[in-house]
This record gives structure tokens, sequence and C-alpha cells, in this order.
């Protein structure tokens, strides 16, 4: 799949991009079930009980960040920019009362005037 | 279940509305909400399928992000495993973060009984029309709502909220800002492999903190939660 968004796919991109997504569908299988699908008793090995420690943070800081402060490829260059307010405000909320949807309420109450009045 | 269900609608509506703003087929994206059925996955993939990561860099993420349920399926196997194989793979496809709470609350004796199944049946009957319904809707829904607005910033504050509850002690914090630093100073690599960047750089930053502190004596366990 090459990334055309909103363009005619061919044939090759329906069978790429089905690909990808039942190959998702498979990880969430083989996650979810991990040490139950073997009829062989695995110990939790070393490196996942570590490993869990710190790649989901990692894979999900390393998506969202550049979502926030980049925009077609380079750091944003001014400080107006919606984006930047609605993280810090939602990051003061999850720091404030730990509650996720929260979050994504107080960080839009500020994206939204912000991106639809000012255009930032 | 009432409570949490409303939680997880909000959820999968902002994850149905991220999916529907992404631009890709929508047909595409109907399927992954049905199949996939793993909504922190889902947002973290979203934005290197449009920007055309290939296939790997786009399971390598998800694999990354999913790791926590292999943690989880080590507690459901004393119930599981004696179920057929075929049975065994349903019950992993879905089994979500709200089952595994609710299950191990009213089984908390890790001995299968054959009244399990159902109450199981019922939370994911519960969790998954709570999810697929809202999602669906914020699918089809997001069409109407023009691409300016942003709507699916909600996508990406949803997995910073994610991410921030998993900053639970000061080696974890760093190891997450080294994997937003190391995505944001390799972005230009090709194939979106800052992010395979970004993992390998904060694990490995994660596991030198632990090691540095075993050696001096503290255990690598002892999470400093200040």
């Amino acid at each position: 799949m090459n990334g055309l968004v909103g363009a005619n796919w061919t044939l090759v991109d329906w069978l790429l991009g089905i690909g990808t997504v039942l190959g998702l569908a498979f990880i969430t299988v083989f996650t979810r079930g991990f040490f139950f699908l073997t009829q062989r008793e695995v110990p939790i090995p070393e490196w996942l009980r570590q490993g869990l420690r710190y790649a989901p943070l990692a894979a999900m800081a390393a998506v969202v960040v550049p979502e926030i402060v980049m925009s077609q490829g380079h750091l944003i260059g001014t400080w107006k920019d919606a984006r930047l307010f609605a993280a810090a405000a939602g990051a003061a909320w999850f720091w404030w009362r730990r509650g996720i949807l929260g979050t994504i309420l107080v960080g839009m109450a500020v994206f939204l005037p912000l991106r639809l009045g000012l255009a930032w | 279940m009432v409570g949490a269900s409303i939680g997880i609608a909000a959820w999968g509506l902002i994850t149905g509305v991220a999916m529907g703003k992404t631009g890709l087929p929508l047909p595409l994206m109907v399927l992954m909400s049905l199949v996939v059925f793993a909504g922190s996955a889902q947002l973290a993939v979203l934005p290197l399928l449009t920007s055309g990561a290939p296939a790997w860099v786009v399971w390598a993420t998800a694999l990354c992000v999913n790791m926590r349920f292999m943690i989880f399926s080590a507690q459901w196997r004393p119930y599981f495993i004696g179920y057929p194989l075929r049975l065994r793979l349903f019950l992993a496809h879905f089994t979500a973060d709200l089952n595994y709470v609710i299950f191990m609350r009213r089984f908390p004796d890790p001995k299968p009984a054959p009244e399990q199944l159902p109450y199981f049946w019922g939370g994911v009957a519960c969790n998954w029309t709570a999810w697929q319904v809202p999602s669906m809707v914020g699918l089809f829904l997001s069409n109407a709502v023009p691409v300016e607005w942003g709507f699916g910033f909600a996508g990406t504050l949803a997995l910073m909220g994610v991410g921030a509850s998993l900053l639970t002690s000061r080696a974890t914090a760093v190891a997450g800002g080294v994997a937003a630093c190391a995505a944001v100073a390799a972005f230009a690599l090709p194939f979106k492999l800052n992010i395979v960047a970004a993992i390998a750089a904060a694990v490995a930053m994660g596991l030198l903190i632990d090691h540095s502190r075993s050696r001096s004596g503290n255990p690598p366990a002892l999470d400093d939660k200040t």
C-alpha cells in the first residue's frame, strides 16, 4: 500500500491493505492468546517481562509525539498551532485527574476553538 | 458494567472517527474495526497506514502496543486451556481489557468451571457491542465533518492519554522521552523506520536503566513511584 489517501486504489493497493489489516487481526489473536493457545506450559520469558515495561509506551510515544509537533515532515516553526495547546491542556488534565476520557474532552475543547476560530 | 460500557463507547466513537478521517477506504476501515478489535493498536497504526509504511512496521508497532495482552493471557490460561483450540482462538480474539478485569473479579480462583463460559460471553456481548456500534457510527459520521476541523486529532489525544497512564516510574518516563525525541529526530527515515528506531532506542534505554540500577544494589523491579 502506498498510502494513497482519497485516490483511486488499484487491485494491488486493496490486496496490500486487506493483507495488512488481516495481519493486525492475527496479532490481536496472537497476543491475547499467547499463553493459552499452546498446550505446552510456557513460563513468561524474562525478555517479555522487561520489554513489556517499555515497548508499549515507546510505540505510543513514537507515534503520538510527531503527530503533535510536526507537520509535513518538519518540526512546526510556530507556536500558533492548535495541537500544541490541545496536547498541553489534555496532559494537564491527565496529570490532575488521571482520566483518559477527560484528557480527550479537555484537549478537544481547546483544539476546536483554536482550529475553527483562529485557524491555528 | 454500564459505567464501563459508556467509557468503551466513547473510546469506540473516537477510534471510529479517527479511522474515518484517515481518508483510507471506508470498507477497509470497517474490516479493521471488525477483525482487529483493539483500540490502542488501531489508533497507533493509523498514521503509519496513511503515510504508506511497510506492513512489517505497522505490525511491529501493533505488536508492541498489544504486548500487555500477552501477560493477561498467562492469567487466562488455567480457565481456558481445557477447551478445544478452535474455541480458544475465538476466545483469544475477544479477550479485551475490560473482560479481563470483570472476569477475574468474578472468578478469582484460577480453576475452570462450567458457568465461566456463559459469563465470559455475556461480558463479551456487552463489551463488543459497546465498542463496535459507536465505532461504526464514528466511521460513517466522520465523513459528514470537514477534514479541516481536525476531529481525527481526538484519536491522537486518546493515544496520548493511554501512553501517559503507562508513565509509572522515572525509568518509563525517560524511555518515553527517548522514544518521542528519536521518533521526531529520525522522522526523515524512509518507510516510517523512525518508529522502529524510536522503540528500539527507548527499550534499550529502559533496560540500561534497569541494569545500572540492579548493579548499584537496587532491585530493578522497584519502581520509584513518587
